[in-house]
């Protein structure tokens, strides 16, 4: 006779694919490490300094609140997202007090204040670099040009290629690729960045629909409005916005039609704030709007059910 | 050979599963006769049958104990021969219903009922046909356990065009239709002829996932030494889940879909499963009651078999023919991985519709928050919004379900699989539904 044994009982299914969510957010880290990588080589000890200041404080921060809030902490690897992330929108100049109060602010009032990880309207990586925009908006528009592993401080500043009135602007490709320019710290090295993004792409942790309706829109409106498409799309914090940012699932659109909806969006706003606007970047700010949008996005973009007939309407 | 073989297809939505098709090379074993067999009164949709038989009647094997208790309803009958030593409830895993049961104590002998012979089974009528169905008890031998005969009687002005024979068999570890194309494939062809005559459809597919290469040409060739290549077309389907579900397979073979709570045979299709269909030839060729169907009985078992069961028997002696489970083996579950029931007892027993036992070891999942990934979205072959029905039922507002269309969830559990978050969604939906259910019945 079988001996007698406890079974569990459950709802089906009974197996389940194995990808958690905790594993994806460690690909993305992964991948991240190649612009942190970028930085940590343009920048030297200063960007190994901002990252794990950002990550750290992020971590603590996260882990603080779950505590006071009585939840379990669970090390999902979204905060360490965040602050890798946020990271890599800074100025390699940046005070690190200034980099630990975006990081907080960031997983504090972004993310946790509105419910934990998945109930965030906002992206928290780029919430706290608007907070840090505003309150401290002088450090966070100096750059400085790269300067490796020097060990010196001082730094030469210099503009991003976007506040610049540069004659040739094609002569700035191979520099703007491979990232030998002034800007923050991980947005530089776009090839890295478009390399990473093509990983989480191909391991479907991503879908194209949005970070190439976002660039596409931002080539064509720039070509449109006169300026050089290369450039607009290589220039600034597009590509990690793109590929890194915008795609943050808990603040886009669920759909792929909707992502499509977002990128363009997004896309217009970054060349209208860039040509219009009182900032050289828009990138933040537009996917910040696109962010606010994306619950009325989902609301009216949906799949049609299967079967689903006019006359079947309710 | 080539004219019977149609190009393959594909579903445009539909996940990747594990196979684990363990059992797909153990030819079908006849279980040794159980002491004692445990019938419920109602093991398909529809009306419970209504018992004729008493404490210590004798009965004798196919003989019939309940009857159709109505047209959507299908007949019981003695699986083994003995005396009725009693009558019990039992729990109804479908519906949660306490229903009655029969407990009939085995002589040993193993008697079958006289039958008069069904005349010539080439020449029958439709309608002899439909009495066979109906007397034999036959159900939808998929899972569904829907009553054959009403299947085969589509009402008033619905014309059927398409007969679909399903043989997908999507779900994981699952073999038992796999090897019954393999061994009894003439069998099948010819239970497809009598449904042909029955339904009069212009075309015939009969669709086999392409995991199973050797029933597709098996089954090919088959055809082609009844003559039958103008009428029986093969589709092979590639491997997807869930294949097997009556919408997503006609939708992938005919292009045409069924509107929202509506059946196959609105849009002129009927969809019979491999299985039933064998049954429907025993009911005829044989003047044999459905009473035993193959089983595959896998997972964390010592040697998987799939075997050839009387209903009643105990999932116990299925597992002791098998070598006993494993060690840690924590999880039994009636049917396939992926829609299967979990359940507690050993004693319960193989119903109609049980086409396998699956022994698994599960640890408890830990459900997070919903990171709204979207791949629950993409992988609903209903085309559902399965993380809305979860935020829905979490704030009990089952209203929004409806509206948002979870009638049509089929709960075939691609969402939940997927689930990076390990959210249970399928058990939200179910929640919902029974929910929304209590609020009509109030009404
Ligand atoms: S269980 Fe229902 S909601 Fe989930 S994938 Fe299947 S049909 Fe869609
Ligand atoms: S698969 Fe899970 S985490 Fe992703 S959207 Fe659906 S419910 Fe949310």
């Amino acid at each position: 006779m079988t001996p007698e044994k406890n079974f569990m009982v459950s709802t089906s299914p009974h197996i389940w694919k194995g990808k958690s969510s905790r594993s994806i957010m460690n690909t993305v880290a992964l991948t991240l490490i190649l612009p942190a990588g970028a930085s940590i080589y343009y920048f030297g000890i200063r960007a190994i300094c901002i990252i794990s200041a950002a990550i750290l404080s992020s971590i603590v921060t996260e882990y603080a609140i779950k505590k006071l809030r009585g939840r379990k902490f669970v090390m999902d690897g979204s905060a360490l997202v965040t602050g890798l992330l946020l990271a890599l929108t800074l100025p390699p100049t940046l005070p690190i007090w200034m980099v630990v109060i975006g990081s907080v602010f960031a997983i504090a009032i972004v993310k946790e204040a509105f419910g934990g990880l998945g109930y965030n309207i906002f992206n928290p990586a780029l919430g706290g670099r608007a907070f840090l925009s505003i309150c401290f908006a002088r450090e966070m528009s100096t750059w400085s040009l790269p300067t490796y592993f020097s060990l010196s401080t001082d730094a030469i500043t210099t503009a991003t290629p976007l506040a610049m009135d540069i004659a040739d602007k094609t002569a700035m490709y191979k520099d703007l690729l491979i990232g030998n320019i002034g800007g923050s710290m991980g947005e530089t090295c776009a090839i890295l960045i478009i390399i990473g993004g093509i990983i989480l792409i191909s391991v479907n942790i991503i879908t194209w629909h949005l970070p190439i309706c976002y660039i596409g829109t931002v080539a064509l409106f720039s070509f449109i409005l006169g300026e050089d498409p290369v450039f607009s799309v290589l220039a600034g914090g597009l590509m990690l916005g793109a590929f890194f940012m915008a795609t943050d699932y808990v603040t886009s659109p669920i759909t792929n039609w909707g992502k499509v909806i977002f990128g363009v969006g997004a896309g217009i706003m970054t060349v209208v704030i860039r040509l219009f606007g009182g900032m050289p970047e828009g990138v933040c700010y537009s996917i910040l709007f696109m962010n606010a949008l994306t619950p009325l996005i989902d609301r009216y973009i949906k799949p049609t059910p299967y079967g689903f007939q006019k006359e079947s309407a309710k | 050979m080539q004219k019977v073989i149609l190009k393959k297809k594909s579903a445009t939505r539909g996940i990747k599963v594990p196979e684990n098709k363990l059992t797909e090379h153990n030819p079908i074993e006849p279980l040794p006769l159980p002491q004692k067999v445990i019938i419920p009164m109602q093991q398909h949709i529809g009306a419970p049958c209504e018992l004729i038989v008493k404490r210590g009647t004798k009965v004798k094997t196919g003989e019939i104990i309940g009857k159709a208790g109505g047209f959507v309803s299908a007949a019981l009958h003695a699986t083994i021969s003995g005396e009725v030593s009693g009558t019990t409830k039992i729990i109804n895993h479908a519906t949660g219903h306490l229903t009655d049961a029969v407990i009939i104590t085995s002589d040993g002998e193993d008697n079958w009922v006289q039958t008069e012979p069904a005349g010539d089974p080439e020449n029958i009528s439709s309608q002899d046909i439909l009495n066979l169905v109906s007397k034999a008890g036959i159900v939808g031998m998929g899972g569904a356990s829907f009553p054959t005969q009403v299947k085969l009687m589509p009402p008033e002005g619905k014309n059927i065009d398409t007969l679909i024979l399903n043989g997908c068999e999507c779900e994981p570890y699952i073999t038992a239709d796999h090897r019954l194309m393999l061994e009894q494939g003439g069998k099948i062809l010819l239970g497809l002829k009598l449904v042909q005559k029955v339904l009069n459809p212009d075309s015939i597919f009969i669709a086999i996932e392409d995991n199973k290469s050797d029933a597709i040409t098996h089954l090919a060739n088959l055809i082609c030494e009844m003559g039958m290549q103008d009428n029986f077309k093969i589709v092979p389907l590639k491997s997807k889940y869930p294949m097997g579900g009556e919408k997503t397979l006609l939708t992938t073979i005919t292009g045409r879909e069924v509107p929202i709570g509506g059946l196959p045979l609105d849009v002129g299709i009927v969809v019979h499963n491999v299985s039933t269909v064998k049954a429907i030839y025993d009911a005829v060729y044989e003047d044999k009651p459905l009473i035993e169907r193959v089983v595959t009985v896998s997972g964390l078992v010592n040697e998987p078999k799939n075997l050839l069961v009387r209903f009643g028997t105990p999932i116990s002696a299925l597992i002791d023919y098998c070598g006993g489970m494993k060690e840690n083996a924590n999880k039994l579950i009636l049917g396939g991985p992926m829609m299967g029931i979990a359940h507690f007892d050993l004693n319960f027993p193989i119903l109609k519709g049980s086409n396998s036992i699956l022994i698994e070891h599960a640890a408890p999942i830990i459900e997070s928050n919903c990171i709204r990934c979207g791949r629950c979205v993409y992988a609903c072959p209903m085309h559902l919004l399965p993380y809305m029905y979860v935020k829905y039922a979490k704030t009990h507002n089952y209203n929004a379900c409806q509206d948002a269309y979870i009638a049509d969830c089929i709960e075939c559990g691609s969402c939940s699989f997927s689930c990076p978050a390990n959210i249970p969604i399928v058990e939200y939906i179910k929640t919902a539904k029974s929910e929304l259910n209590k609020k009509r019945t109030r009404k």
